[in-house]
């Protein structure tokens, strides 16, 4: 059984460090020492946290997330 | 509404944000000149403009070549070259412009990422009980002057390292700035060096004495290899209690004015802890308190309108908040509302630097005011006042507790 994989990322140009992202998970994104946000890793979200990688692009006030399809 | 302002009859040929409709009730004037302007013009304050849509309020705050912060309160006194010693300005960052305001910037942010700002939260609730406890066994109280107020001052304060019982000379020195803008000037400048005297004080004692504090890491941090000038230090002391009080007093203060009214949302926050993330953001949302404000920096044409260098613009974030082009039903709070790309803490770079800090005081202050406090309302809806200018808060938000026996 194949499903959809998503790559999740930041734009660092456009990030001005709202840490809404953060506060929605943790789990797919760091902050730097500055408080600038980029995805964890590879930015490859996990399956049961795709709903949130979701929920972290409808809230990014600066539209800095991306949520791509990789490939299924 | 000031007495040297007549009232205004139509808000998009001659706004002022010190009107008293604006200052009981913004939300429809913002929502007519959405259909009529929507960028509407004064000729107060020596020529003002007001966009109030989310796009472009936006553009605005994006934009950095046609509008400078050298000014973001918008007075009847515009900054002359004499008041900004290049290139520092009055309180850096919020008065700068880059390339200078992205250093100041970095040099401040590490002290606000969330790590440091949890270090606060038990402070913060521990201040917070201690308030509401002085509550205990009043059917009604002011939730705005005997809980909401006292709150963000402390934890600046905390945050500081000056001494809590020096908090209240604070609250006098905010009203100065802000509020008390028609005061006779030598007695504000007489005022603003015993604030001055004060900080001075504050910053020999930390040098003597250096700690963990935001005052030591201020007067540690380096520019170029070079520490700050002492007026530098002064001015972001000053930036950080005058943005962080008024203003965060004023979203735990019009969160409470929901609550109160609003049954079914107290009982879904007090049964669903976890809808505070998204209720929290939603109460941001829907009553923004800061407005901020730019210069116009160079004559340019702004969607056919004539903006001229020195030209005021009011930059209202609760506006854009507002628009039905960037957020369904605006006007309706949806503590669990998915897509909320509110701008309460503004857009772009100079995005509030205090953010974490102002969401980490809003939720505590919530929580234990359910926990103690879970059904409320108002005590008398007519007796709700609101502060008039670019910070909009409750300042009297008189309340009775139900639900307790009789």
């Amino acid at each position: 059984m194949t499903h959809t994989i998503f790559r999740v990322h930041v734009d660092p140009d456009k990030c001005q460090g709202h840490n809404r992202c953060y506060s929605v998970s943790p789990d797919l994104f760091e902050l730097d020492d500055l408080g600038m946000s980029s995805e964890a890793g590879t930015g490859l979200v996990p399956a049961g946290l795709v709903s949130l990688a979701r929920l972290a692009v409808a809230n990014c006030p600066e539209h800095a997330i991306s949520l791509t399809e990789v490939k299924s | 509404m000031t007495d040297r302002h007549p009232p205004v009859q139509d808000f998009a040929t001659d706004f002022d944000h010190t009107d008293g409709a604006w200052v009981a009730d913004p939300y429809p004037i913002w929502d007519d000149l959405r259909q009529r302007c929507p960028v509407a013009h004064s000729d107060r304050y020596g020529g003002a403009w007001l966009p109030v849509t989310h796009d472009l309020v936006s553009e605005v705050a994006y934009d950095t070549e046609h509008f400078t912060s050298r000014s973001v309160v918008v007075s009847e006194r515009r900054p002359g070259p004499e008041d900004l010693p290049a290139p520092i300005g009055v309180a850096p960052p919020i008065s700068s412009d880059p390339p200078f305001h992205g250093v100041v910037r970095r040099m401040l942010l590490p002290a606000f990422t969330p790590k440091p700002i949890a270090a606060l939260e038990p402070f913060t609730r521990d201040l917070c009980r201690e308030l509401l406890a002085t509550t205990d066994g009043r059917a009604s109280f002011d939730a705005a002057l005997e809980y909401a107020q006292h709150i963000p001052v402390r934890v600046i304060v905390r945050f500081l390292g000056f001494p809590q019982e020096d908090a209240d000379q604070f609250r006098g020195f905010i009203r100065l700035v802000l509020e008390e803008v028609d005061r006779p000037p030598e007695e504000r400048e007489e005022r603003f060096a015993a604030v001055d005297a004060y900080m001075d004080a504050q910053i020999e004692d930390h040098l003597a004495r250096p700690r963990d504090d935001l005052t030591s890491f201020l007067l540690e941090a380096e520019i170029g290899g070079q520490k700050l000038p002492v007026e530098h230090v002064r001015g972001t002391m000053a930036l950080l209690m005058v943005a962080g009080i008024d203003t965060t007093w004023s979203a735990i203060g019009a969160s409470l004015w929901h609550l109160a009214q609003h049954p079914e949302d107290r009982r879904r926050l007090a049964a669903e802890p976890d809808l505070m993330g998204t209720a929290l953001e939603e109460l941001l949302r829907a009553y923004a308190p800061v407005t901020m404000a730019r210069l116009v920096a160079t004559d340019f044409d702004f969607h056919g309108h004539p903006f001229k260098e020195g030209d005021w613009l009011l930059l209202p974030f609760p506006a854009a908040n507002r628009d039905p082009a960037a957020f369904e039903n605006p006007g309706q709070v949806q503590l669990d509302r998915a897509t909320n790309r509110h701008a309460a803490f503004g857009l772009g770079r100079h995005r509030c630097l205090g953010s974490n800090l102002a969401r980490m005081e809003l939720r505590v202050a919530l929580e234990e005011w359910l926990a103690r406090y879970p059904d409320f309302e108002l005590s008398d809806p007519a007796a709700v006042t609101w502060s008039a200018g670019q910070v909009r808060g409750p300042r009297r938000l008189p309340v009775t507790i139900l639900g307790r026996g009789a």
